[in-house]
C-alpha cells in the first residue's frame, strides 16, 4: 500500500504534463554502454536523450524529476514476442499469430498488432519498452513451431514501442527480420505419448517429410532470386509476384533472416544454408550450442535466446543445462539478446537475464541482453538500448535492480514522454482491494 | 536411469553413516521464528537445534555455510512430477483412481525439482473431471522407490475441477455441444459441472448411511448383510469423514462461491482451491469457509477463465485472511519457486516472511503437514534448502538439499560427477552403435526407429 501511494505521488506531477523535455537529476543513472553515475542527471529534450552525467545544467523553465533514491536504465527490449498478436491464447477468435501456408514472407506483423492488447500495458509496467512482435508458425497458438510443422518463412518481424494509439505511432521498423523457421526432424513424442499417439510418425516419414521441407525451402529461395534478377533486369512480361518481392531484402542483405533453430542440428543447417544463400541470418530460441559456438562467432550471427527458465532439452543434460546456456554464448563471443517467445509472460524478461546471471553470466551482460545487445542486433543501436547523447529518451525508472522481481518500476518514458503505468491488472487489484 | 543410480548411491552412501550434521555459519530463515545468523543441528533425521550458537556434537559433520542462507525446503502444493499418467478422463467422476498406484521415482522431474529446492510435492491427479482422482504428498527421495517417495503420516487427498478443463469433454469438437461426431461426455456447462459433484454427494451420502445402517445391525448383534463396496464413494465418504482432503481446480469467482456452497451443503471442506485465479474476488467466502488457496504468482490469458487473472492474487487473499501458498503445476517452474515468492513482494506488497510462507509453512498447513515440516524448528524433518545468496533474489541458486537430514542434491556433487556421467553415456552409446552394427541384417542401412 505504502509502496503504491509513493508510486502515485511520483507520477501525479509528471502526468499533469505530457511535455517530453525534463531533467531527471539525483539518481543512479545505469547507461549501459559505460559506467554507472552516481547522482547523475538525464537531460531530455523533444524526446531525445541530449545530456548524460553529473550536475547537468538544465535550461530555465525544464520540469526536474528528483530522481534521489531511484536508478534510471534504458527501457528494456524483448526480442521475440506475440505482442498485439495474440491476446488469450487458447481462443483462436483473438489469436493472429501464424497463417496458412509453408512460404509467407509478403505477411506483416505489424499490421496486426492491436495496439489496445491488455498486454501491452501489462509488460511495460516492467519497464519494457520496445518489442519484436513476430508472425509464428501455423496453427494460431503460437508456440514458435518448436516441434516442427506449419510454416516455415511466417512473415516479417515488426520493432514497436509499447506506446502509440495506432500500429503505425508504434512502429520503430516495420520489419526487423523476416521469421524462419529451420525445417527438422522433429524428436520422438514423449513419455506420455508414445507412438500411437494421434498424428505420430515413424523416423522414416518424418525423414522424408524434412527432405521435402528441405527441398521445398532451396526452390523458394531459387524461385525468388530468379524473381531478383528477372526485376532488375526489366524482363520482357514481369509481373509482380508480392511473396517474392517480401524476399528481396532479404536476398539483398538488408533484411536478416530469424531463423527458429533449436537443436545443434538445426543451428549447423541453418548457418550452413545462411552461407550457401548469402544471407544474413539471426538464430532464434536456441536450446542448445554444442560445437556451433566458434561457427556463429567467425560469420557474426547472433542469437535470440529463449527462456532461460526452461527445462533442460533432453532427458540426460544437466539440470541447469538452459541456465548455464546464455554463458555458454557468451563464452563463446556470440552475441545475443533475450527473448520471451510469449506474450503473458513478456514481463518476466529480467529474470531470465537474472537467472542467467545466477549460472555464470556476468550481471552487466544479462543487462545488455535485455537492452544494447537487442539494439545492435535489430540494426538501431543508434537510437535505442542504451542512455547515451542523441538516443531516444525510452527510460525505465526504478527503486532497485530491474533484474530482481522485488524491485519496482515507479516512471517509464518512451521517446520522453510519459508512459502511464496502469494496467488491467492493477485496475482490478484496486477495484476488489476495496471490496467491502 | 544412470543420474537415478549415481544419485541414489550418494543418498544410500550418507544414510548408512548418519552422524549428526551441523550446518554452521549461515544465515537460517525458518520462516515461523525469525531470521538468525547461527547454525542448524540435524540429527536422526530431525531439526535437533538450531541458534545463533550450536553446540557441535563429536562426530558431527560440519558444513561451512558462510555467507549462505538455509531456509526450509520448498513445498509444492500442486505438481504432477513423478507419475505415469494423470488423467483419467473417460468419466466425470475418476474417484475410484489414484496416483499413487502410477508414481514413477525414476522421472528426472524430481531430480530437476530438487535441484530448485523443493522437498515434499502434492502429487495430484488431473483436471479433466468435476471430481477426479485421488492424491499423495511425496517427499523427493530421489533414488529411493515409489513406496519409500511416499510422505508417510500426510492426508490422501482427492482432485476435483470446476470450469473449462471439465466441461471440455462435454464439447470435443470445440463446436455448438452434438456438432461433431464423438459423443460428449457430461458436463459441457459450469452448471453441470455442480451438478455432477452434487449427484456424486448424494449418492456418497446413501452409501455411508448403508455401511451406518450395517454396522448398527452388526453391533447389535442383528443378522446383516455388508453393503457391496463401492470404490469410487469410498473416497468421498471419507472426504465426508474429513478423512480426505479436497484439492479443488478452479478459476472463476463463480464457480469457486458454488463449490464452496456445494461443500457446505454436504457438511465438509474443501481443503484448498488450486489456481483459484479470481480468488481475489471472493477472498471473503474462501476465508470465511476456511478453505485455503494454492495459485501462481503470475499465470494469466492463456485461456477465457485466466483473462482476469492478476499476479497481486497472493497477496491480496492473504490480506484478506485466506491460508496462500503459491504452486507450479509444471516441472518447470517447481525448479523456482522461490523466484515466484518474491514477486509477491513486488505485487501487493507482502514481506520476505509472507512471501517465503508462500512455499513453506502454508503450503504445509494446507496439506495438514506442518507439525513435520515448512519450516527451521526444533522436532521437525530436517528438509532444508541451502541457497548462496538469498533464496528471495533473482541472482540466487540452490547448493544443497537435505530431506530427513539426508544429503539428496548437492550441486558441487552434481557438477563434479559430469564429466563421469558424459564418458558413461559415450560408452554406452558405442555399445550400442556396435550392437545395432553386429545385429543389423546384411545389405541393410539403419533400422527405422
Amino acid at each position: 500500500m505504502k509502496s503504491l501511494l509513493v508510486a502515485l505521488l511520483l507520477t501525479i506531477p509528471l502526468a499533469a504534463s505530457d511535455d517530453d523535455s525534463f531533467l531527471i537529476r539525483g539518481a543512479t543513472i545505469h547507461p549501459v554502454a559505460s559506467a554507472e553515475i552516481q547522482n547523475g542527471s538525464v537531460l531530455v529534450r523533444d524526446g531525445k536523450i541530449v545530456g548524460v552525467g553529473r550536475n547537468l545544467a538544465a535550461p530555465k523553465g525544464t520540469r526536474i524529476v528528483e530522481g534521489k533514491g531511484l536508478h534510471v536504465y534504458p527501457g528494456m527490449i524483448d526480442s521475440a514476442t506475440e505482442m498485439g498478436l495474440s491476446e488469450i491464447s487458447s481462443i483462436r477468435e483473438s489469436v493472429d499469430v501464424g497463417e496458412i501456408g509453408k512460404f509467407d514472407p509478403q505477411l506483416r506483423a505489424e499490421v496486426a498488432i492491436n495496439p489496445a492488447s491488455e498486454h501491452i500495458p501489462v509488460t511495460r509496467a516492467n519497464g519494457i519498452t520496445t518489442v519484436i512482435a513476430m508472425p509464428m508458425s501455423a496453427g494460431g497458438g503460437g508456440g514458435f513451431g518448436r516441434g516442427g510443422g506449419g510454416s516455415i518463412i511466417t512473415g516479417q518481424a515488426a520493432l514497436v514501442h509499447l506506446d502509440g494509439w495506432t500500429w503505425e505511432e508504434m512502429e520503430i521498423k516495420k520489419s526487423a527480420g523476416m521469421g524462419m523457421r529451420f525445417p527438422i526432424i522433429p524428436p520422438p513424442p514423449g513419455r506420455f505419448f508414445g507412438a500411437n499417439f494421434p498424428g505420430a510418425k515413424t523416423f522414416t516419414e518424418s525423414k522424408k517429410d524434412y527432405e521435402t521441407e528441405l527441398r521445398e525451402l532451396k526452390e523458394f529461395f531459387e524461385n525468388a532470386r530468379r524473381y531478383q534478377k528477372a526485376k532488375a533486369a526489366k524482363e520482357k512480361g514481369f509481373q509482380t509476384d508480392l511473396k517474392y518481392e517480401a524476399m528481396l531484402p532479404v536476398l539483398e542483405g538488408a533484411e536478416p533472416l530469424i531463423v527458429v533453430a533449436s537443436r545443434e542440428r538445426a543451428i549447423r543447417d541453418a548457418v550452413q544454408f545462411a552461407d550457401q544463400q548469402k544471407v544474413h541470418v539471426i538464430i532464434a530460441d536456441p536450446r542448445e550450442l554444442g560445437k556451433m559456438g566458434a561457427e556463429l562467432k567467425s560469420r557474426n550471427i547472433p542469437a535470440i535466446l529463449g527462456p532461460t527458465l526452461a527445462l533442460p532439452l533432453h532427458e540426460d543434460d544437466p539440470y541447469d543445462a538452459a541456465y548455464t546456456l546464455p554463458d555458454q554464448f557468451y563464452k563463446a563471443g556470440v552475441k545475443f539478446a533475450f527473448g520471451s517467445f510469449n506474450n503473458e509472460f513478456a514481463r518476466n524478461l529480467p529474470y531470465q537475464a537474472a537467472t542467467a546471471a545466477a549460472f555464470g553470466l556476468p550481471v552487466d551482460e544479462a543487462m545488455k541482453a535485455v537492452t544494447l545487445n537487442a539494439a545492435q542486433i535489430w540494426g538501431v543501436a543508434d537510437r535505442l538500448g542504451s542512455i547515451e547523447e542523441g538516443k531516444s529518451a525510452d527510460l525505465m525508472v526504478t527503486d532497485g535492480d530491474p533484474l530482481e522481481a522485488r524491485t519496482q518500476v515507479k516512471q517509464l518514458y518512451i521517446k520522453g514522454k510519459t508512459v502511464d503505468l496502469d494496467n488491467r491488472h492493477k485496475r482490478l487489484y484496486e477495484k476488489y482491494l476495496g471490496r467491502p | 536411469m544412470k543420474l537415478a543410480l549415481l544419485a541414489g548411491g550418494l543418498a544410500a552412501t550418507l544414510a548408512a553413516a548418519t552422524p549428526p550434521i551441523v550446518i554452521q555459519n549461515a544465515t537460517i530463515l525458518t520462516v515461523t521464528k525469525g531470521t538468525l545468523n547461527g547454525s542448524v543441528l540435524i540429527r536422526d533425521g530431525k531439526i535437533a537445534d538450531v541458534g545463533e550458537k550450536v553446540a557441535v556434537p563429536s562426530g558431527a559433520k560440519v558444513i561451512d555455510a558462510s555467507g549462505q542462507f538455509v531456509m526450509p525446503g520448498i513445498i509444492d502444493c500442486h505438481s504432477h512430477i513423478a507419475a505415469d499418467s494423470i488423467n483419467e478422463g473417460s468419466v466425470s467422476v475418476s474417484s475410484m483412481v489414484g496416483i499413487e498406484d502410477v508414481l514413477n521415482p525414476d522421472d528426472i522431474s524430481i531430480y530437476r525439482a530438487l535441484a530448485g529446492g523443493v522437498s515434499t510435492a502434492n502429487i495430484l491427479h488431473g483436471s479433466a473431471n468435476s471430481i477426479g482422482g485421488k492424491c499423495t504428498v511425496i517427499k523427493l527421495r530421489w533414488g529411493k522407490d515409489a513406496h519409500d517417495m511416499i510422505f508417510q503420516g500426510a492426508l490422501p487427498g482427492i482432485k476435483f475441477a470446476l470450469g473449462e478443463n471439465p466441461k471440455r469433454a462435454g464439447n470435443p469438437t470445440g463446436q455448438r455441444i452434438g456438432a461433431g461426431n464423438v459423443p460428449g461426455r457430461y458436463p459441457a456447462t459450469r452448471m453441470g459441472v455442480e451438478d455432477v459433484i452434487r449427484e456424486a454427494f448424494n449418492e456418497a451420502k446413501a452409501y455411508q448411511q448403508s455401511w451406518k445402517d450395517y454396522d448398527q445391525k452388526a453391533a447389535r448383534g442383528q443378522p446383516a448383510v455388508p453393503p457391496r463396496r463401492d470404490l469410487k464413494l469410498e473416497p468421498l465418504v471419507e472426504v465426508l469423514e474429513g478423512k480426505r482432503l479436497v484439492h479443488a481446480h478452479c478459476y472463476r469467482a463463480d464457480e469457486i462461491l458454488m463449490l464452496l456452497r456445494v461443500a457446505d451443503d454436504y457438511g465438509f471442506k474443501i481443503r484448498t482451491l488450486q489456481h483459484v485465479l479470481e480468488g481475489y474476488k471472493v477472498a471473503k467466502e474462501i476465508a470465511a469457509h476456511g478453505a485455503g488457496a494454492s495459485t501462481f504468482s503470475d499465470w494469466w490469458a492463456y485461456k477465457m477463465e485466466a483473462f482476469d487473472a492478476i499476479p497481486y492474487n497472493a497477496a491480496l487473499m492473504t490480506r484478506k485472511g485466506v491460508l496462500v501458498s503459491l504452486n507450479s503445476d509444471s516441472d518447470e517452474l517447481m525448479r523456482h519457486l522461490n523466484d515466484e515468492a518474491a514477486k509477491t513482494m513486488k505485487y501487493g506488497g507482502l514481506s520476505e516472511t509472507e512471501a517465503l510462507s508462500l512455499v513453506t509453512i502454508n503450503p504445509a498447513k494446507q496439506l495438514m503437514i506442518d507439525n513435520r515440516v515448512g519450516s527451521i524448528e526444533v522436532g521437525k524433518d530436517a528438509d532444508l534448502a541451502i541457497f548462496d545468496k538469498h533464496p528471495l533474489s533473482n541472482y540466487a541458486k540452490v547448493e544443497k538439499v537435505f530431506i530427513d537430514g539426508q544429503l539428496y542434491f548437492d550441486r558441487a556433487s552434481d557438477l563434479a560427477e559430469r564429466s563421469g556421467r558424459e564418458a558413461e553415456k559415450k560408452k554406452l552409446m558405442d555399445k550400442e552403435k556396435e550392437e545395432q552394427k553386429k545385429n543389423a541384417p546384411a545389405g541393410r542401412g539403419r533400422p527405422a526407429a
